[in-house]
């Protein structure tokens, strides 16, 4: 095999020289000519009942074009199929602060504006649902007319053996509830929007969006329009993290406006509407049993989440089960219980964000390991490499787990930390901490279950030399553009800068469902890997005649095509290319990529699949002021198993990110909420909606980070490569808790590990009390009968032996999507 | 009501009649149609959309428009010269400082003004002169880097160098 | 976000500033770096007919020597850290100018923006919509002061930076209107009041702040606030003193962040006065500061914390000045390399 030239190298990235002048157009920068403005009126009722809308004044003012309302909008959409139950514009109520209610659109900002607040709405006001607890003990007024019962969203419980059983026999059980306060994704582009009706009377939609294709859905369904009248053009997101990952009521407005007006049509959100879109990090509360024998290995793991949903479904029937799904990939669990709950609540809808319902159960198990191995007397590091999941192995939940660099990651963070020379030996104050974690490279199923491809590319090769790339996915600063190219010009033997990327447009490229889940690099990869390997070979055979050589002999290299015998006798890549189209025609090909079937044929199985996990370890050093809790991160050490780093300083910045937003989280960052005095107010708001005060560090608060990849290369992978965009963040946040630990000797079983709640445990510490902040107990949830899977290694086959038929059911669901739609 | 606003933007004369309520940023983007300069929050908490004034990093988003009549204003459309990027983007593109590029050129603008000030920034220096400038992508590291690799490219003109060598007291400090 | 309408005059000279400004006290409002006043023009919490811009008056631009120091009002807060006289003779002043907000927003603020700057409050420093979602505040549009609904007045936060170390300084201000000037100590432009907490007329320019000799004094600042850079003190020590050895002769202790105005610490510095700069008295000065100070649940961080910051900021500041080696805490805790500063440094003897 030729070494590769592209492939592992550190390059600029493609489009790198357009974001460093300023030429990247982000949705906000597209001026058309004729553009008119939008503003949306938002709710101040936390919840409500929307009694009347009087728009009289704000259309007439000078200046509007058009006021609508949610009459306009009568069909329900959602990213979920389950959970169809948000509207562009609130038709009959409002569930939270910030919930749009009317949109207005003028000539320009400011009139919209003014327009906005002309517009009289009157709320009958309705019992509010600030947390959990209140959710699950009030079945009434309900949030939602659908979901499990009252203001219960969805309740699931798996069950993977006698878990009963196992803990009976394990030498030592450990009982830890933590507490995951929700955070946001902050990107730094305020989300923005061009809806345009085109010159053929179609509508098209420029949109900071990392999922243009179920946008694309969701337009076509919301606005009741053939999906072929529709073009979704995915701007380069100025950040995503999870955070642009749902059809949003103002892509809905504008594209409904720029139809009915036939003019151009802009919304950009301001900061304060951009927490209100939200769908971050979900507040989790958890608790962990965890049954181990004396000598470090787990018996089974009981596991209760019970999730902060906000006030829509969004992602969150996936992310309930992602609390649950990936501990067993991690280590090894023979036994599993897990039973999750996500309730509604008046606030802005949780969703995806970076690790999607992993980072909270992550932080939980991490920790309580620590405690674990604090109480075996064993160092966290030895205990854990001797519970590492088995690699090409079967979990009890049936995930199929493919190369595991997990070892070697906690091996190298180890040594380059000098972990045995610091755990538990640094003076008062200072400490370090580890922590593990694995993530998907890619959600093995698609958000609406059917057989298509995952992603697809295109390629056009012509006389010109040149190679046109087209593929759905989606830019958002993560390099999936660099990615496709880089592939395709590794196969092609030409320069990325000969590679021309067309991506994330509905009319103009193959399907990819979206930048989520870490699936682009190893989808749109393999999927790009084909179609390249198919253009070669159609260039390869007339070429091959041409030189007369045999066609497996021909090298694609250096921008030449030649003999790996005699490399003189060779073509240009440009000749090469003439060559094959006088022979066969025009040259274009595809490839496609789809996932491997689940192995789990329970309801819940579809969440966890990956074609393969990345698998990262952490050590965390930090500074603990004993006096008043103070904490500083000076260092961080990482290492990653990435499988094979397609560009490396990407990659860097992937995990360098992820330890920033990692530490936002660990300490700092908070979706906070506040009630006021109830008997003089029923407000319920955002506690601060702002880059002020929503705290994000900054370059004075970051550590020294040293990141080691760890490179064997993963046969499901693109030359090998798993994810890295978001499993490097899942250990900081559980390895800055069990620093703390080691510095001072307090737990705080809570995130973020802010100074005032390490103060709190010092105190507490200091007057004899456990020295521990974090939540006493988990509230009592009424869990559903547990669906019964008997775990591969004790002979089950995969499906639940309590479950009714799986295709009556699907049939059920697809009337519980219809209901929804009908009655939210 | 439109206002007259005379300034130099990218060296460049402007001369043009804006709304009076204007910021600089809005004006730069709406009525100049110089895309490059961003917005994260419009309230000066983040500082994608520091611009040059007079030479001095400023955000755009809390500068009136009338207030820059007859100011010198660099944004990140400027930078590139004579057909060449300067060396802060050169480094930016190669080393990873930008992956979204969203808060890209507040940073490349208050990097550039570091780099013209002075001679040779530690890397504490880097960071606090770019603590104004929220980065959600990176981590910073390689940004730093980036501004560490274009000052030994030569980023600050070969004339101003050795000037600013002997009258910067607070370099390095 | 765009700024509501308004009518902008920009004077070249201080008199027409005051004659303009006395046209329309009310309704105008003076403009010197913008980045206090035009944020909250945009959420509309303050909403000016007439902006009086001031960038155009050299004069307040400058800082002069006299008997110690006059700092024109308009002089921004990245000239005045870059001003050698401020950071050999007012160290404290120097630290508390170099840890407002960001480097860029110090390029456009001023001191006398920062000494004005509006109190703030978790309730108030929001947009219009979301404060039409709590029915608005007792400070703008509402009744009620929402961080303690029984209270007659606003409690909204005293959060400069610069402020308490004048204070601290006993620096002086100069107030100029079309009637003439008066001169003040600075404690006495200020009003333990959220909404009224300035004393300045509305007819009144605040054009200098001039800061004494002061020889033989030492001063410092420490300042809490979650990140390195943008945030607003959450609480601050500003402290001057004069020693003798490391015997007290004269001292001034002002709290920053935990009032709505800058707090004078007189019991604390009662206990320092004559006395030896040991580590016990420290501590007790530092208890005995954080006595006074009241903050409440409208800012970042726990109040509770808050008070119990304010004990270790005032404790870090005096051990500051007694010459000890505090880079290390500073550097933690402001996570500026750059503000450590070594004791010889630290102020004239």
């Amino acid at each position: 095999m030729t070494p590769r030239r592209i492939i592992g190298q550190p390059r600029r990235r493609v489009d790198g020289r357009a974001k460093v002048t300023g030429q990247t157009r982000f949705a906000d920068d597209i001026i058309l000519p004729r553009m008119l403005h939008c503003r949306l009126l938002r709710s101040t009722h936390p919840h409500a009942r929307i009694v009347s809308i009087d728009t009289g004044k704000a259309e007439q003012l000078d200046g509007v074009h058009l006021v609508l309302t949610g009459e306009s909008f009568p069909i329900a959409y959602g990213i979920l199929p389950v959970s169809h139950d948000e509207h562009a514009l609130c038709r009959d109520k409002v569930r939270f602060v910030g919930d749009p209610v009317a949109a207005v659109i003028a000539r320009d900002e400011v009139t919209a504006e003014s327009a906005v607040n002309l517009i009289d709405v009157v709320y009958g006001p309705l019992r509010t649902f600030a947390e959990p607890a209140e959710s699950l003990a009030h079945d009434e007024p309900r949030i939602h007319d659908y979901g499990d019962h009252g203001n219960v969203h969805k309740a699931v419980s798996l069950q993977f053996g006698d878990v009963d059983a196992a803990m009976a026999a394990a030498d030592h059980v450990f009982d830890d509830v933590f507490f995951f306060e929700g955070n946001t994704h902050l990107p730094i582009e305020q989300h923005a929007s061009v809806a345009v009706k085109d010159p053929d009377g179609k509508l098209v939609i420029y949109t900071s969006t990392q999922t243009p294709h179920y946008l694309h859905r969701a337009l076509a369904k919301a606005l009741a329009m053939p999906a072929a009248h529709i073009r979704v053009v995915a701007t380069p997101n100025g950040g995503g993290f999870g955070g642009k990952s749902d059809p949003f009521n103002h892509e809905l407005v504008v594209a409904k406006a720029a139809m009915l007006l036939d003019r151009p049509v802009k919304i950009c959100l301001n900061r304060e509407e951009v927490f209100y879109c939200h769908r971050g990090r979900h507040p989790v509360t958890m608790r962990f049993r965890t049954g181990v024998t004396r000598d470090g290995k787990i018996t089974a793991l009981d596991l209760q989440t019970l999730l902060d949903g906000g006030s829509y479904g969004s992602y969150g029937v996936a992310s309930t089960f992602y609390t649950g799904a990936l501990q067993t990939v991690t280590y090894d669990i023979p036994r599993y219980r897990f039973r999750g709950c996500r309730v509604f609540t008046n606030k802005p809808p949780c969703g995806p964000k970076r690790g999607h319902g992993t980072p909270q159960s992550r932080f939980g198990q991490e920790v309580q390991l620590d405690k674990i191995a604090e109480h075996l007397k064993r160092d966290p590091a030895g205990l854990r490499l001797g519970m590492i999941a088995p690699p090409d192995s079967l979990t009890a939940n049936y995930l199929r787990v493919g190369t595991i660099g997990l070892a070697e990651c906690i091996t190298k963070v180890v040594e380059r930390s000098n972990w045995k020379d610091k755990f538990r030996k640094l003076p008062l104050g200072r400490g370090v901490g580890l922590a593990c974690s694995s993530y998907l490279s890619g959600a093995g199923m698609p958000i609406n279950w059917n057989d298509l491809p995952h992603s697809g590319v295109q390629l056009k090769l012509d006389r010109s030399g040149g190679v046109t790339v087209f593929c759905g996915a989606t830019e958002i600063g993560q390099g999936s553009d660099d990615v496709l190219v880089g592939i395709v010009a590794e196969v092609l033997g030409i320069d990325p800068f000969d590679v021309r990327a067309v991506t994330g447009d509905t009319d103009l490229t193959p399907v990819d469902l979206g930048s989520y889940s870490s699936r682009v690099t190893l989808m749109m990869g393999n999927a790009a890997i084909q179609a390249a390997e198919r253009a070669r070979a159609i260039v390869a055979g007339p070429v091959a005649a041409k030189l007369g050589v045999p066609a497996d002999r021909l090298v694609f290299a250096d921008r030449r095509v030649f003999d790996s015998e005699q490399p003189d006798r060779s073509v240009t890549f440009q000749e090469a290319v003439c060559i094959a189209e006088a022979r066969v025609g025009t040259i274009g090909t595809t490839g496609s990529y789809t996932p491997p079937k689940a192995a789990g044929h329970f309801k819940g199985g579809g969440v966890g699949p990956s074609p393969t996990y990345s698998y990262t370890a952490a050590v965390v050093e930090v500074d603990v002021d004993a006096e008043t809790g103070w904490i500083t991160v000076p260092r961080v050490w990482i290492a990653h198993d990435i499988g094979c780093a397609l560009n490396p300083t990407l990659v860097r910045g992937q995990v360098e990110g992820s330890v920033y937003m990692g530490l936002g989280e660990a300490l700092m960052e908070e979706q906070a909420f506040r009630r006021l005095p109830p008997r003089l107010s029923s407000a319920l708001v955002h506690k601060f909606p702002s880059m002020l005060e929503y705290k994000s560090p900054t370059s004075l608060d970051m550590p020294e980070i040293v990141t080691d990849l760890i490179e064997h290369p993963d046969p499901r992978g693109p030359f090998g490569a798993k994810e890295v965009g978001q499993g490097p963040l899942l250990p900081i946040m559980p390895a800055v808790a069990n620093a703390v630990y080691d510095a001072v000797g307090v737990r705080v079983d809570q995130i973020p590990v802010s100074p005032e709640k390490i103060l709190r445990a010092l105190q507490a510490k200091a007057a004899g009390k456990p020295a521990r902040v974090g939540p006493a107990s988990f509230p009592d949830v009424a869990w559903p009968e547990p669906l019964l899977v008997t775990p591969p290694h004790e002979g089950g086959d995969g499906r639940a032996s309590n479950e009714p038929d799986r295709r009556l059911r699907r049939k059920a669901e697809a009337g519980v999507e219809a209901t929804a739609g009908v009655r939210s | 009501m439109k206002v007259r606003l005379t300034c130099s933007v990218n060296q460049e004369p402007v001369d043009v009649l804006v709304d009076d309520y204007k910021t600089l940023l809005e004006v730069l983007r709406e009525d100049l149609q110089l895309t490059g300069t961003k917005h994260g929050c419009e309230l000066g908490e983040c500082g994608a959309c520091a611009v040059l004034v007079d030479g001095s990093p400023v955000l755009s988003c809390l500068v009136l428009a009338v207030e820059s009549a007859g100011r010198r204003i660099t944004t990140v459309e400027g930078l590139a010269a004579d057909g060449r990027l300067h060396p802060l983007q050169e480094c930016f593109a190669d080393l990873g400082a930008s992956q979204c590029g969203y808060c890209t050129p507040g940073i490349l603008i208050t990097a550039k003004a570091l780099l013209d000030a002075e001679p040779n920034p530690s890397r504490e220096r880097i960071c606090e002169a770019l603590s104004g400038n929220l980065c959600r992508c990176t981590g910073y590291l390689q940004i730093v880097e980036a501004v560490e690799a274009a000052l030994r490219l030569g980023a600050a003109s070969k004339q101003r160098q050795p000037l600013l060598a002997q009258s910067e007291p607070g370099a390095g400090q | 976000m765009r700024l509501p309408g308004f009518r902008y005059r920009a004077p070249r000279t201080i008199e027409d500033a005051a004659a303009w400004l006395a046209e329309q006290p009310a309704d105008s409002m003076l403009l010197a770096g913008g980045t206090d006043l035009l944020p909250n023009m945009k959420r509309r919490q303050q909403t000016p007919s007439t902006i009086i811009g001031l960038s155009g008056i050299g004069a307040l631009a400058e800082i002069r020597n006299g008997d110690g120091l006059t700092i024109g009002a308009g002089v921004t807060l990245s000239n005045l850290v870059a001003d050698p006289r401020i950071r050999t003779s007012y160290a404290g002043l120097w630290q508390a100018a170099a840890q407002v907000a960001t480097p860029h927003l110090r390029n456009m603020g001023t001191i006398g923006g920062n000494v004005c700057l509006d109190t703030r409050c978790t309730y108030y420093d929001q947009n219009y919509e979301w404060r039409k979602s709590i029915d608005f505040c007792m400070k703008r549009d509402g009744k009620t002061c929402w961080v303690a609904t029984s209270s007659p007045k606003c409690l909204a936060v005293s959060s400069t930076d610069t402020a308490p170390m004048l204070q601290a300084l006993d620096a002086s201000v100069t107030l100029v209107s079309a009637g003439g000037a008066r001169v003040l100590p600075i404690a006495d432009l200020f009003a333990n009041d959220g909404m009224h907490y300035l004393t300045r007329q509305r007819d009144e320019i605040l054009a200098s702040i001039a800061v004494p000799a002061l020889d033989g004094w030492r001063s410092a600042y420490w300042k809490l606030r979650r990140r390195g850079a943008f945030d607003f003190p959450v609480a601050s020590a500003a402290v001057a003193a004069r020693l003798d050895g490391r015997r007290v002769v004269d001292a001034r202790i002002v709290l920053g962040a935990v009032s709505s105005r800058p707090l004078s610490a007189d019991r604390a510095v009662a206990q320092l006065l004559g006395q030896e700069l040991t580590d016990d008295l420290i501590a007790s000065a530092g208890a005995a500061a954080a006595e006074i100070a009241k903050p409440m649940d409208n800012t970042d961080f726990e109040l509770v914390w808050r008070k119990k910051m304010v004990r270790a900021l005032v404790s870090a500041a005096l051990h500051e000045i007694r010459g000890d080696d505090m880079r290390a805490r500073r550097l933690q805790l402001a996570r500026q390399e750059m503000l450590s500063m070594p004791a010889s440094t630290s102020a004239a003897r």
